[in-house]
């Protein structure tokens, strides 16, 4: 967790949301909680576990959405 | 009465000696359907009595629906946790356990404005130009 809140300070783009997932069971529906942490970049790339740095940036920026794509 | 221990008064009293900018904990709670909400807004009040540099607003989810939005808030019990700069950081229900580490580690970095990532990745950050949203989903520990 501490990684997605250092990532949000350190770029204006990023935005860090912490869950405590078993109070909103609606996201544990809509996003198929079935082991923790699990971390979602834009609804499109997830993984579970936690990560070391390089891996963590790596798996957010492959859910980065090109410049020029974002609004399609 | 504190919902933290005096032990714990003191290990956060510590860490908040190394707050820099004020830090603001704006905090969206409703009175019906939110089990956490009393709990977390207790521990919210707790810390903002540790320091004169972390301020605790009190927001009624259900009444000011307009600022919540302002806020991208659409669920309670929900914290933002910024200086006068909005980070983008959200917090959702009642940070316990492992997560109340998290939040006294997001309360410092914010305060400092800086991270402990390292040269690589502030590199690779710097080519993130469009909206990114992580959400990391826990459960209490």
């Amino acid at each position: 967790m501490k990684l997605a809140y250092e990532l949000a300070i350190e770029n204006d783009y990023i935005t860090s949301d912490m869950v405590e997932v078993s109070e909103y069971p609606d996201l544990i529906r809509k996003y198929q909680v079935r082991g923790v942490p699990k971390t979602v970049v834009n609804d499109t790339v997830e993984f579970v576990g936690a990560l070391p740095e390089a891996e963590f940036v790596a798996q957010v920026l492959r859910g980065v959405i090109p410049a020029g794509l974002e609004n399609r | 009465m504190s919902l933290l221990g005096e032990k714990e008064q003191v290990i956060v009293s510590e860490q908040f000696q190394r707050l820099e900018n004020p830090v603001r904990m704006i905090h969206f709670t409703q009175g019906l359907m939110c089990d956490t909400c009393p709990e977390t807004q207790r521990l919210l009040e707790d810390l903002a009595s540790l320091s004169d540099k972390v301020t605790l607003e009190v927001h009624n989810f259900a009444i000011e629906q307009e600022l919540a939005a302002q806020f991208q808030v659409a669920r309670v019990p929900a914290t933002v946790i910024q200086t006068e700069k909005d980070f983008g950081i959200r917090l959702y229900g009642l940070p316990s356990g492992y997560e109340f580490a998290s939040l006294l580690h997001a309360i410092l970095a914010v305060s400092r404005s800086a991270t402990e990532l390292s040269e690589e990745s502030k590199t690779l950050l710097r080519s993130v130009t469009t909206p990114t949203h992580i959400q990391v989903f826990v459960t209490p520990t």
